[in-house]
C-alpha cells in the first residue's frame, strides 16, 4: 500500500470521529489537535479504529507519532505492509 | 447460557450510551431493561393522544455547532452523531424568583453577571472571582476530594440571599444532598446551567432516546427490554453475570449498572452497608393549555420560584412542599413544535408518606398536587384563568414503579462512586451514582465508564 492509500485510510477514520470537522483543507504537517477538534479520547478512538479496522496495533508510547498527518503517514505505512 | 463480553442492566440514557460504545468497538453487549420502553427516569409515556416526557425540562450543556471540548459536543462525537441529530434549540430565558429579588438568566452569562449587578451590586466583583474558579476547576477528575460546596462559595459571595439563589437551579437539577452538593458538582451544575445553559430537543425526549437506539441497532447492541435483573452472580469477588427474572442466566466479565449505587449491590446479595438511599424525590403536574404560555404573559422557559426567606432544598416534611417549586414552559425555545401550551410544575416531595397512601387517598393527594400547582401557575400566567385541556400528575411513588431507583430518589444516592468502582470486581455504577447526572451528564457518563472499564483496560 502506498502513502496516498495510508493517508485515505487515516482520514477516513479521522472523517469518522470527528464527524462536525471540515477535513478538505488538512494540513498534514500541522498538528491534527491543532486543526480539528480531537482532545486524548478522540485520539484513543482512532487507535482503536485502526485495530478494529486494519488490525493494526499502535502501542501507548507510540500514539505521540500519531501526531500529524505527515507523521501518522510515516508511521503506519510500514505497519499497513506488514 | 449465552456469553457476552458485557452486561448493561438498565437502558437509562447512561446505559444505552455505554453499549454504543462497547458495541462501537465489537464488543459483544446485551442491555437488560425492566421496563417495556427505554430511557429511564428521562422515558416518555402517551395519554389519550398526547405525549408526554417524565422528565425534560431543558437539556443541560447548549453549545453550538462546532465548539471544541464541552460535554455536548463531546457525546456526539464519541456516539458519532452529527450535531444535528438531537435538533437542539435554546432556550428563551429563565428567572429565578424568590421574595424579595428576581434574577433573570439564558445562556449568556454576562447578562446573569449584569443582573446580579442590578439586585447585588456588591457582590459583583466576588461573582467575577467564583467565576474564575470556576472556570479553571476540573470538575470531572476522577480523584477530587468531596467538598460542601456552599462553604467555598461563601469566601467569594457573601449575601446569602444571592447564594441561596445561585444555588437554587443547580440543588432542584442535581443534587442527591440536602441544601448543600459537593463542589465538583457545583461546578458541573454550575457550567452546565449557567456557562453553558438550557436548550431542548424539538420532539423532546423521543428524539434523543430514538437516535441512541437506532445507534445501538447499528453499532449491533443487543436489547432485552422486559427483563429485569435479579441477580448479579459473582465468585471470588469478581462478577460472574446475572440472573433475570424470567430465569435466565446470562455471563459476561463485565457488568455495568445505571439502576443505581444502593439498587445495584442489593443485587449482589448484600444486605448490610449499603449505600444510602437518596432523600429527593417530587412530584410532577404537566398541564395542556388551550393558549400558549406567551399569550398569557409568560416568555420564561423556566422558573425556578421560592416563597420562604430562606431556600429549603430538603426531603419536605409533608407530602410535597408547595413554598418553592420548578416551572417550565416547553414552548418557550427558540422552535415550539407543540400545538398546544405546555406548564410543568414540579415540588419537592416525601416518598415515605406517598408511600403509605391508600388508593383512594393517593388520589386524594394527586388532585391537592394539582390545585397547589394551578395557584402558582396562575401567579406566573397573568392572562390565565386556570382552565386546561388535559394533565397528569406523577409522585415519587410512580417513579419507583417505573424506574426501580429506592425512595423515588431521581438524583440517586447521596454515596456516589466516581471512578464507577464497586466491591466487586468486574461490576460497575454508571449514570446518576457515578456522579453524572441529567440527560447530558448521564449519557457522558455511560460513555467514560465504558471507555474506562471496557476499551481501555
Ligand atoms: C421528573 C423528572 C424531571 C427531570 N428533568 C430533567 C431535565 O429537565 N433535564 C435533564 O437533563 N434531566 C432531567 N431529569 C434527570 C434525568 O432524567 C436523569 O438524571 C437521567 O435520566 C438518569 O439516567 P441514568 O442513566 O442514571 O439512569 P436511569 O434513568 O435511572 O435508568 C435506569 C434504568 O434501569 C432500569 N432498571 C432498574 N432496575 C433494573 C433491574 N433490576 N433490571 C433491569 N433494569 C433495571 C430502569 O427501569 C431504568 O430504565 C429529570 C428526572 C425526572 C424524574
Amino acid at each position: 500500500m502506498d502513502t496516498a492509500e495510508v493517508r485515505q485510510k487515516v482520514l477516513d477514520i479521522i472523517a469518522d470521529v470527528a464527524l462536525d470537522d471540515d477535513l478538505s483543507d488538512l494540513d498534514d504537517s500541522v498538528a491534527l489537535r491543532e486543526q480539528l477538534d480531537l482532545d486524548s479520547m478522540d485520539f484513543l478512538d482512532i487507535v482503536m479504529e485502526l485495530k478494529k479496522r486494519h488490525k493494526i496495533e499502535v502501542p501507548q508510547e507510540d500514539y505521540p507519532q500519531l501526531a500529524s498527518m505527515q507523521s501518522c503517514v510515516d508511521y503506519l505505512t510500514p505497519k499497513f505492509n506488514q | 447460557m449465552e456469553k457476552y463480553d458485557a452486561i448493561i442492566i438498565g437502558a437509562g440514557m447512561s446505559g444505552m450510551a455505554a453499549a454504543i460504545r462497547l458495541a462501537m468497538f465489537d464488543k459483544k453487549v446485551i442491555v437488560l431493561e425492566r421496563h417495556y420502553e427505554l430511557g429511564g427516569l428521562n422515558s416518555f409515556y402517551k395519554r389519550g393522544k398526547r405525549n408526554l416526557d417524565v422528565g425534560l425540562h431543558a437539556l443541560t450543556n447548549f453549545a453550538p455547532k462546532k465548539t471544541p471540548g464541552k460535554p455536548l459536543t463531546k457525546l456526539l462525537k464519541q456516539l458519532r452523531l452529527p450535531y444535528e441529530t438531537f435538533k437542539i434549540n435554546e432556550q428563551k430565558g429563565s428567572q429565578i424568583v424568590f421574595p424579595d429579588h428576581t434574577l433573570n438568566f439564558n445562556n449568556e452569562i454576562e447578562f446573569f453577571i449584569s443582573e446580579i449587578e442590578k439586585e447585588f451590586p456588591d457582590q459583583v466583583e466576588g461573582f467575577r472571582q467564583l467565576l474564575h474558579k470556576i472556570e479553571n476547576y476540573n470538575e470531572t477528575a476522577l480523584d477530587n476530594e468531596y467538598l460542601p460546596a456552599k462553604e467555598v462559595v461563601r469566601h467569594f459571595i457573601t449575601n446569602e440571599s444571592l447564594l441561596e439563589m445561585i444555588f437554587c437551579p443547580l440543588l432542584i437539577y442535581g443534587s442527591a444532598w440536602e441544601n448543600d452538593m459537593d463542589f465538583s458538582q457545583f461546578v458541573i451544575m454550575f457550567k452546565s446551567i449557567f456557562l453553558e445553559g438550557f436548550c431542548r430537543s424539538e420532539g423532546g425526549v423521543r428524539t434523543i432516546i430514538s437516535s441512541l437506539k437506532e445507534r445501538m441497532d447499528a453499532v449491533g447492541a443487543e436489547l432485552q427490554m422486559k427483563t429485569g435483573v435479579k441477580e448479579i452472580i459473582s465468585k471470588d469477588n469478581h462478577v460472574v453475570g446475572v440472573l433475570t427474572e424470567k430465569d435466565e442466566e446470562i455471563h459476561a466479565p463485565l457488568i455495568l449498572s445505571c439502576t443505581g449505587f444502593p439498587e445495584t449491590l442489593k443485587l449482589t446479595g448484600l444486605e448490610e452497608k449499603l449505600p444510602r438511599t437518596g432523600a429527593m424525590s417530587f412530584t410532577e403536574t404537566i398541564l395542556f393549555l388551550k393558549e400558549k404560555p406567551v399569550d398569557l404573559g409568560q416568555d420564561s422557559s423556566i422558573i425556578f420560584y421560592n416563597n420562604r426567606p430562606h431556600y429549603q432544598y430538603q426531603k419536605s416534611e409533608s407530602y410535597y412542599d408547595h413554598e418553592s417549586a420548578v416551572l417550565c414552559f416547553s414552548n418557550n425555545f427558540n422552535t415550539d413544535d407543540y400545538d398546544e401550551g405546555i406548564a410543568r410544575v414540579t415540588f419537592i416531595a416525601n416518598y415515605d408518606q406517598w408511600k403509605k397512601l391508600e388508593r383512594k387517598e393517593y388520589v386524594a393527594k394527586k388532585k391537592d398536587v394539582l390545585q397547589d400547582s394551578i395557584a402558582i401557575l396562575k401567579n406566573h400566567l397573568p392572562k390565565w384563568d386556570g382552565q386546561f385541556e388535559f394533565k397528569d400528575v406523577f409522585s415519587p411513588t410512580t417513579i419507583t414503579r417505573y424506574t426501580s431507583r429506592f425512595g423515588g430518589a431521581v438524583y440517586g444516592s447521596p454515596d456516589k462512586t466516581r471512578d464507577g468502582r464497586t466491591p466487586i470486581d468486574g461490576l460497575v455504577i454508571m449514570g446518576t451514582d457515578q456522579g453524572f447526572l441529567g440527560i447530558i451528564g448521564s449519557i457522558l457518563s455511560g460513555i467514560s465508564m465504558a471507555n474506562y472499564h471496557g476499551l481501555q483496560s
